[in-house]
């Protein structure tokens, strides 16, 4: 018997009440937290600031007065950008994230699309398998395997990888492996990979073979149709991987921390020194704040892509020819 | 297997001009023989029919003609050159997919310069333009030129999967059940465009199709295809009113199929009341297991007792009395089965006007169905 209809549309309001509900809770509150924190005045005290309002006695409404100091020193780091011995240790330590984040995403696309394709290829009975082995390495801990990275790494002639380099007699002292800038970029995309592969392969494991096997009738070779077929039609598998992969990637902190070394200043390391060392809370709410703020556009513009996606890029056949 | 002497087996090759020639095509999956030995040779220009159920094996065939398919024997020689080793994006033949397979990010344009971009030597922007505007143009899609597939109808989709597949003047022309994703009226409309169009473009056609009034429609000469064989080729006329086995009887319309062995010139059948007189030219031996088809609309029928055509004793004339078990009345003509004493039922396709003013007959009504000798056809498989 079907339910009555009322029924129906209480259940269908109380489902939908969750997500909204979760977004409230765990990100629109805490995000005004953090604006709020942003917009307060350093102060050594517990917790280490004064709110940017403040209740008169009598008075109805709290009276605002924000502390935009820490945005003001983003925003001069801004202006001084290009000047000689200006200090940008914000402002290059976002710089050497966004940089970081966005050599991670390519790497992953470069590694993470053949991975992909050949899953979506595999017979259907071995794809499970194969999507299992990509995920397998979610079954440890994400902390544990950054110190096996370390462990591999590792500088002195105890390394595994040094110390294989020197039984082969490749190098006669051990390699700086550890604490650079490389060891960071290796253990982001060995971390982030999955991230990538997923959307990937859900994506070309629609791809319909036929449209392969017109390319190849209408006289294209194997490259071809993988630049004009293959590549165009997965473009929102590479949009949502990309993001997927950039987005946590800007603001990762832990594998900077543990592999690399001092010469590598991320922007989430900033934020742990303003809010620990430092003590400066509104200084970190205020990076994080950007952080949100500059995240949001690639996402705004995935969106978009992805309402024009099969109007825009009609004249791709003839563009590349 | 060879497929039998018919008249049409060998139609190009007794011309002297076997445009494309397959011999002893064959190709194995895993355990079963998709494609079993098929020869076969066409005519420059012809419009040839593959006919068969789905898993016949005629897709896989027409797939190794594209060269999206590699035999596991046989050659495939067409305007004289080998195919064989000739992987698909550089044999002269284009296919129209089923279901079109047009690119989805692509405009109708880009769908059809797609295969004039790949030429070698290159052709010039310009070159790809106006051949591209002629081939919209020939399949009247030039509105529609700067649309998404998705944006068009089916009727639609299948002109510019057609414009694609024409767009590199290919020597063969292969159409993978060109039809089938479209509605009713419109495929009926289609096929005779789609026939007249190919005619006029003058290209070599290959054609499969599970439908048997399309491949009738379109195609000169049919192969019916069941289980990876080629059971017979011909016209469509000699396809049904010759058939050379049980399969293709019964794949093209509708048939009264009665089995027995050859004993003195006739046939002792089981479930026929009498011994079936068997045409006057076959040649057989006593003892001999066949069959004999005869079409619906070669049996008469008339009301028990009634004077007919075929007068009873008529020793060219088989003839057996029953009762009418149901009708389908189809306007032009009306479909009987006819119930006779043991049971069996003997199909009889009666135009609307054979009874005249006088009443037809009903359900239940006592009849006579008969056929002359040689409208059977003996079948020895």
């Amino acid at each position: 018997m079907k339910p009555p209809r009322f029924v129906l549309a209480r259940g269908r309001f109380w489902v939908g009440l969750l997500p909204w509900a979760w977004m409230l809770l765990f990100f629109a509150l805490p995000f005004a937290l953090i604006v709020k924190v942003s917009l307060s005045t350093p102060e050594l005290a517990i917790p280490p600031y004064v709110p940017p309002f403040v209740m008169e006695p009598g008075a109805v409404l709290p009276q605002l007065r924000p502390d935009l100091a820490s945005y003001r020193r983003l925003h001069d780091e801004l202006l001084a950008l290009g000047t000689s011995g200006a200090d940008l240790q914000y402002l290059s330590a976002w710089g050497s994230s966004l940089l970081l984040a966005a050599l991670t995403t390519l790497l992953c696309l470069l590694i993470g699309y053949p991975f992909a394709y050949h899953i979506a290829r595999s017979r259907e009975a071995a794809r499970n398998t194969l999507l299992m082995l990509v995920m397998l390495p979610f079954w440890t801990s994400f902390l544990l395997r950054v110190y096996a990275w370390m462990v591999l790494l590792d500088s002195s002639e105890l390394g595994l990888i040094n110390r294989l380099l020197l039984a082969a007699g490749l190098v006669d002292a051990p390699l700086q492996l550890l604490y650079n800038s490389g060891a960071v970029l290796l253990g982001m995309v060995y971390s982030y990979l999955p991230f990538m592969v997923l959307p990937l392969y859900a994506n070309l494991v629609k791809l319909d073979q036929r449209l392969l096997e017109a390319a190849a009738d209408l006289g294209a070779r194997p490259g071809t149709t993988f630049l004009r077929v293959t590549l165009p039609l997965s473009r929102r598998g590479i949009v949502a991987g990309s993001m997927l992969v950039f987005i946590p990637a800007v603001g990762e902190f832990v594998i900077p921390d543990l592999l690399g070394g001092g010469d590598v200043l991320m922007i989430g390391r900033k934020i742990w020194d303003d809010f620990g060392p430092n003590q400066d809370w509104p200084m970190a709410a205020a990076v994080a704040v950007t952080i949100v703020l500059v995240l949001i556009a690639p996402i705004v513009l995935l969106h978009r892509h992805g309402r024009t996606d099969g109007r825009s890029s009609g004249r791709n056949a003839e563009a590349g020819q | 297997m060879e497929p039998d002497g018919e008249k049409g087996a060998d139609w190009g090759a007794k011309t002297g001009q076997a445009y494309l020639r397959i011999e002893g095509a064959t190709k194995r999956f895993d355990d079963t023989l998709a494609v079993d030995d098929v020869s076969l040779a066409i005519a420059e220009r012809e419009i040839f029919a593959l006919l068969g159920s789905s898993g016949c094996g005629k897709s896989t065939l027409l797939r190794m003609l594209a060269g999206l398919e590699v035999p596991d024997a046989g050659r495939i020689v067409l305007d004289g050159e080998d195919l064989a080793a000739v992987p698909a994006h550089r044999r002269p033949t284009n296919m129209m997919f089923q279901s079109y397979a047009l690119f989805p990010h692509m405009t109708v344009e880009a769908n059809v310069a797609f295969g004039l971009w790949q030429e070698r030597p290159r052709l010039t922007r310009a070159e790809v333009g106006a051949r591209v505007a002629e081939m919209l143009e020939l399949v009247q899609m030039q509105r529609y030129a700067r649309r998404k597939p998705h944006e068009l109808s089916g009727g639609q989709q299948q002109r510019v999967a057609l414009a694609r597949s024409l767009a590199k003047e290919p020597k063969l022309l292969l159409l993978d059940e060109p039809l089938a994703a479209l509605d009713k009226k419109i495929r009926q409309r289609t096929q005779l465009e789609l026939v007249n169009l190919i005619e006029r473009v003058g290209v070599t056609c290959i054609l499969v199709t599970h439908d048997q009034e399309e491949a009738m429609t379109m195609a000169g000469r049919i192969g019916v295809m069941s289980e990876g064989r080629l059971l017979q080729v011909g016209t469509p006329g000699e396809i049904y009113e010759t058939p050379n086995c049980r399969f293709t009887a019964e794949f093209i319309g509708e048939t009264n199929l009665f089995r027995g062995r050859v004993a003195g010139g006739a046939l002792a059948c089981g479930d026929f009341p009498a011994a079936i007189v068997l045409p006057p030219d076959a040649a057989l031996a006593a003892g001999d297991e066949v069959w004999v088809s005869v079409r619906p609309e070669r049996v008469t029928l008339s009301r028990a007792g009634a004077a007919s055509s075929h007068a009873p004793g008529d020793a060219n004339c088989n003839a057996a009395s029953g009762e009418v078990a149901d009708i389908a009345y189809l306007g032009s003509h009306s479909v009987y089965h006819v119930r006779l004493a043991n049971g069996r039922v003997v199909i009889a396709n009666v135009p609307s006007v054979h009874w005249g003013d006088a009443p037809s007959p009903t359900w239940g009504d006592a009849v006579r169905v008969a056929w002359f000798a040689p409208d059977g056809v003996v079948l020895t498989r």
